[in-house]
């Protein structure tokens, strides 16, 4: 079910956006809108759905809109045009009170340089959320203290911004977002202001907590490997305009255009490509070995880790899926086919 | 409910409405400009005699026009303010009255208390004031102790005449603090706001102190009175800018983080932005004192007491010493005021940032 749905946006930025989308509508690319106009077009006829429980991705160079888009989705940036549905209610509908509600409860953000109150200790920057809300000090803090031993910074509770490290700074900005609780979470590039090590931990985190809470993640990134590996859909944007959006599979094996084709050269297939892809029709026998008797691996394991097994006992692989039935099997030609074209 | 609305559609369709409004604002510019035309030529006792505009011009020489401003083009200002200021002194002379009495009260009140204290006490009351605003920096509050006493070692007289002008400038410091922060803080959330304003406050720091001086009088009496609304008028711009530019400088990054949690504006202000705007308001609040210091002279020109008072005396005296140890008593002051207000600041500065 998709929680977060956007609907032919278009965000035209410049002192006449209106005349000028008109003219985007009748075909003008970015640039030409640039030279003749002066007007930066954001966004260009994206329509996204974003499905509950799941993380998407928006992934993107540096000016392709999508911190743009994610923007929309709170209102923190209103579009020129288009329609925004959350949770079905539609965004630009609301009045100020409920907005603010609505950014209260429904929603929490993390952004790229952490955005934390300086003048604030750390449980007061995560008990924030709860404070515009209006809960008392008691009630408040003791939540956030819960939320700041789950990101792992216990102890550190009385510390103020400045005297942590970026890590730590922005394992606070997610502690603050998930102390309200809210159904969705948005991260605009919440990790790419780390290195790489610290970057490939929070990651790591996030994988994990979502396991256990389930938030819809909208997350934007500019970095495909931490596209991959965090998203369960990803979307690609190229100057405003989605080129593809699908899973990782999807995108690796059919690249939409050049563009896409582009980004994905350098990736490493075999750890994206998962054996439900590239297995083939399972009908009892594999020459003249019975299919129950071959090595069994999981629908969901990527070829990465089935070619071990499949180079130390030289046979094609069964593929189970999590009732146990066998389902189709891995052998040499489907994964050189797939791996290699 | 019908203006918000309004307003709301003026500013979300700003391109259909920006044209109808310059057209609004040239349409009454030129209206306002014919009007003083006509004001002045109605007013002007040089106003050409012959009904017939035409017959004027063919009968003048071009070259009489040109050497000189022509003196029908003469914006009657003089006349409106002496009779704007006459029916105000008329007819409500007696409300500024109550004004007078009520400041001047306070004033005394606040120099009375000041100077009932035993001088060590007051000494003593400065310094601890220091060491806690300065978080415990001992420099600091050895300055400050030490300026407060040699104002009272340069000439005993000057005791009493210090604290009549701290008294003075404290009520003076108050207003400005009470009408210009709000002032602010209104300036910094609208920008139409601000651009109305800016002028005002130009024109506050550059009309020269006489020139409202003497209204003032008129309307207050000689006194304290008069001194204190020169004061405010003189020191307040500085604090309304720094204030309006802290709450505008604050990380816009921070403020969409306090958007994206469903703030209020007014969550936004309290929380937020005054905290983070608080080195620039300290700075605000010193450049005000500072400002208030340097009209305590011409504010002894108009009969108010107190060290402004010794300069004068030793000017028209031609006491050089005289007024030169008032001069470096008023710098004394000033070095105490300046230290504290930014000792507070640094204070705050370091905790935020």
């Amino acid at each position: 079910m998709a929680i977060i749905e956007l609907n032919n946006v278009y965000k035209i930025f410049g002192s006449q956006p209106n005349q000028v989308l008109e003219l985007v509508r009748g075909g003008m690319g970015k640039e030409e809108v640039l030279d003749r106009t002066g007007h930066t077009v954001g966004l260009n006829n994206v329509s996204i759905a974003m499905e509950e429980g799941k993380t998407s991705v928006v992934m993107g160079l540096s000016g392709s809109g999508k911190s743009t888009l994610i923007r929309h989705v709170n209102r923190l940036i209103d579009p020129t045009a288009g329609e925004i549905l959350v949770d079905g209610t539609n965004v630009m509908g609301l009045d100020e009170d409920q907005l603010m509600a609505f950014r209260r409860h429904k929603m929490s953000m993390v952004f790229q340089r952490f955005g934390l109150f300086p003048h604030k200790t750390v449980v007061q920057n995560v008990a924030f959320g709860l404070e515009v809300q209006g809960v008392s000090l008691p009630e408040r803090t003791a939540k956030a203290i819960e939320n700041i031993e789950i990101v792992g910074l216990k102890g550190f509770e009385e510390q103020y911004p400045t005297q942590l490290s970026g890590g730590m700074q922005q394992r606070v900005g997610l502690a603050r977002a998930l102390t309200t609780n809210p159904d969705i979470l948005l991260m605009d590039e919440a990790f790419s202001a780390l290195d790489p090590l610290i970057r490939s931990g929070m990651q790591g985190q996030l994988i994990e907590l979502q396991k256990t809470l389930h938030k819809t993640i909208l997350f934007i990134t500019h970095d495909l490997d931490e596209a991959l590996r965090l998203g369960d859909q990803i979307a690609i944007l190229n100057h405003g305009e989605l080129v593809q959006n699908g899973t990782a599979e999807e995108i690796i094996l059919n690249p939409a255009d050049d563009y896409v084709a582009d980004f994905v050269k350098d990736i490493n297939k075999s750890k994206v490509i998962r054996a439900q892809t590239i297995m083939e029709q399972a009908s009892g026998y594999v020459g003249d070995v019975a299919v129950e008797s071959l090595p069994k691996v999981d629908v969901d394991q990527v070829v990465n880790d089935l070619l071990p097994i499949m180079l130390e006992s030289h046979s094609p692989l069964a593929v189970t899926d999590t009732s146990g039935d066998i389902v189709g099997v891995v052998t040499n030609k489907g994964v050189t086919a797939t791996l290699w074209q | 409910m019908c203006r918000l609305r309004v307003y709301r559609m003026l500013n979300n369709e700003p391109e259909k409405n920006a044209t109808l409004r310059r057209s609004l604002y040239s349409v009454l510019g030129l209206v306002l400009m014919v009007l003083l035309f006509w004001a002045s030529y109605a007013n002007s006792k040089f106003a050409p005699k012959s009904k017939d505009f035409w017959e004027y011009i063919a009968t003048t020489s071009i070259d009489k026009w040109l050497n000189n401003w022509p003196k029908w083009l003469d914006m009657p200002l003089q006349p409106w303010a002496n009779s704007g200021l006459d029916w105000l002194v008329i007819n409500y002379g007696i409300y500024f009255d109550m004004v007078n009495d009520f400041i001047l009260s306070l004033v005394i009140s606040i120099k009375d208390i000041l100077t009932y204290v035993p001088w060590p006490l007051v000494i003593l009351g400065v310094c601890l004031l220091t060491w806690f605003v300065s978080g415990k920096k001992r420099g600091t509050t050895l300055l400050v102790t030490l300026c407060m006493f040699f104002i009272g070692f340069l000439s005993p007289k000057f005791w009493d005449k210090a604290l009549e002008t701290t008294s003075i400038m404290l009520i003076a410091i108050f207003i400005c603090l009470l009408v210009g922060i709000p002032t602010a803080i209104w300036m910094s959330r609208s920008a139409r706001v601000r651009n109305a304003i800016l002028p005002v406050l130009d024109l506050m720091q550059t009309i020269p102190s006489f020139c409202y001086l003497i209204p003032g009088i008129m309307l207050f009496g000689l006194g304290a009175v008069p001194a204190i609304i020169a004061t405010v008028i003189y020191a307040m711009p500085p604090l309304i800018r720094l204030t309006d530019l802290g709450i505008r400088l604050v990380d816009e990054e921070i403020i969409e983080a306090a958007d994206s949690f469903g703030a209020s504006s007014k969550q936004k202000l309290w929380a937020i932005q005054i905290p983070l705007a608080m080195p620039n308001i300290m700075q605000g609040i010193n450049q005000c004192t500072m400002m208030a210091l340097a009209m305590v002279v011409i504010a002894s020109m108009i009969g108010t007491r107190g060290l402004g008072d010794e300069v004068l005396l030793g000017l028209q005296q031609l006491n050089v010493g005289r007024a030169l140890e008032a001069g470096i008593a008023i710098v004394l002051l000033a070095i105490v005021l300046d230290r504290i207000t930014q000792a507070y600041g640094d204070r705050i500065q370091e905790r935020t940032h």
